[in-house]
């Protein structure tokens, strides 16, 4: 299976993308520069973390602009998968591939921690080969993750499953929500409407080997390789 | 065609929490500023473009606005002023 990782003018994430998909997952992997106009054969798009133009104007929102999210639209409008990483997440927002979007972190400091959150939903294509209910630990590093969203769609998406990770376990009951940025009901990871177009802002990229910490990261691409390869 | 300086306010969402204007209220009631209700802090663009008339200006400003400027999920705004150049 091929995968095809965006580069936009200051995509940081998209080397670690690169490595999860070659040397942990065993596939294939291509870069897309941002003003590529075709994917080049890719099954399934990342959009990976960084800051995208600097943030300029808002987290996303000239990125989504790029020349390539014209074929990562048409992509995802075919129904295949598409992966948005932090950066790659409010990308995502940006453009309307999901609902809602994602403000400053209501501390106004830039959060890097590993971070517990809870599988919501595993019946999706990016979360079939983790179990409903279980923990995962996964690293976040961003300042604007603060999913937000008006209470129509809020109650939309939790209503149709489609919040797939929630943070959860700040100090004590590990089930508690918590949410290191303030996101509304600590989401950390949503899918859209089709469940093809996955934004979430830890990094599975980065949670692919133990001796680096964890390895709970890679559950979101072998399900993407199991669900295609089925 | 003439030349126009459209200056345009975006402020976050009434009642969205707004952390960095919380922070700058609290900062101004530590310094004495007791009267301050509450802040909002935005962003003020300033675009130079040309256009027929004003109105032409203003309308192709807000639409602008809600295709790029702002984000309508987080953010209202407000076209502050149109002026010739």
């Amino acid at each position: 299976m091929k995968f095809g990782i965006v580069t936009f003018p200051g995509s940081n994430c998209d080397y670690d993308a690169y490595h999860a998909v070659i040397d942990a997952l065993g596939e294939e992997a291509t870069y897309l520069w941002h003003k590529d106009h075709d994917l080049r054969g890719s099954d399934v798009v990342i959009l990976p973390g960084g800051f995208s133009y600097g943030d300029y104007l808002r987290p996303g929102a000239i990125a989504r602009f790029s020349p390539i999210m014209r074929e990562v639209i048409a992509h995802a409008d075919r129904g295949a998968p598409v992966l948005g990483i932090c950066n790659g997440f409010q990308i995502a927002c940006e453009a309307g591939m999901l609902p809602g979007a994602l403000l400053r972190n209501a501390s106004l400091r830039f959060v890097c921690d590993a971070i517990r959150m809870r599988v919501e939903n595993a019946d999706t294509q990016f979360t079939n080969r983790y179990d409903r209910g279980q923990l995962i630990t996964i690293p976040i590093a961003h300042g604007d993750g603060r999913y937000t969203a008006d209470g129509e769609t809020l109650a939309r998406i939790e209503g149709e499953g489609r919040v797939v990770f929630r943070y959860v376990g700040g100090p004590g009951d590990a089930d508690e929500w918590w949410s290191p940025n303030g996101s509304m009901n600590a989401i950390a990871g949503i899918v859209n409407a089709a469940g093809n177009v996955l934004g979430m802002m830890p990094h599975p990229e980065r949670a692919v080997d133990d001796l680096l910490g964890s390895s709970d990261g890679m559950g979101v691409f072998e399900s993407i390789l199991s669900r295609v390869a089925a | 065609m003439s030349r126009f300086r459209v200056a345009v306010h975006i402020v976050p969402r009434r009642g969205l929490l707004d952390p960095q204007g919380k922070a700058v209220t609290d900062a101004l009631h530590t310094l004495g500023f007791s009267s301050v209700q509450d802040v909002h802090v935005g962003r003020h663009l300033i675009v130079e473009m040309d256009a027929a008339d004003r109105s032409a200006a203003e309308r192709s400003t807000r639409d602008m606005c809600t295709k790029l400027l702002a984000n309508p999920v987080i953010e209202d705004f407000e076209i502050a002023n149109v002026s010739s150049v």
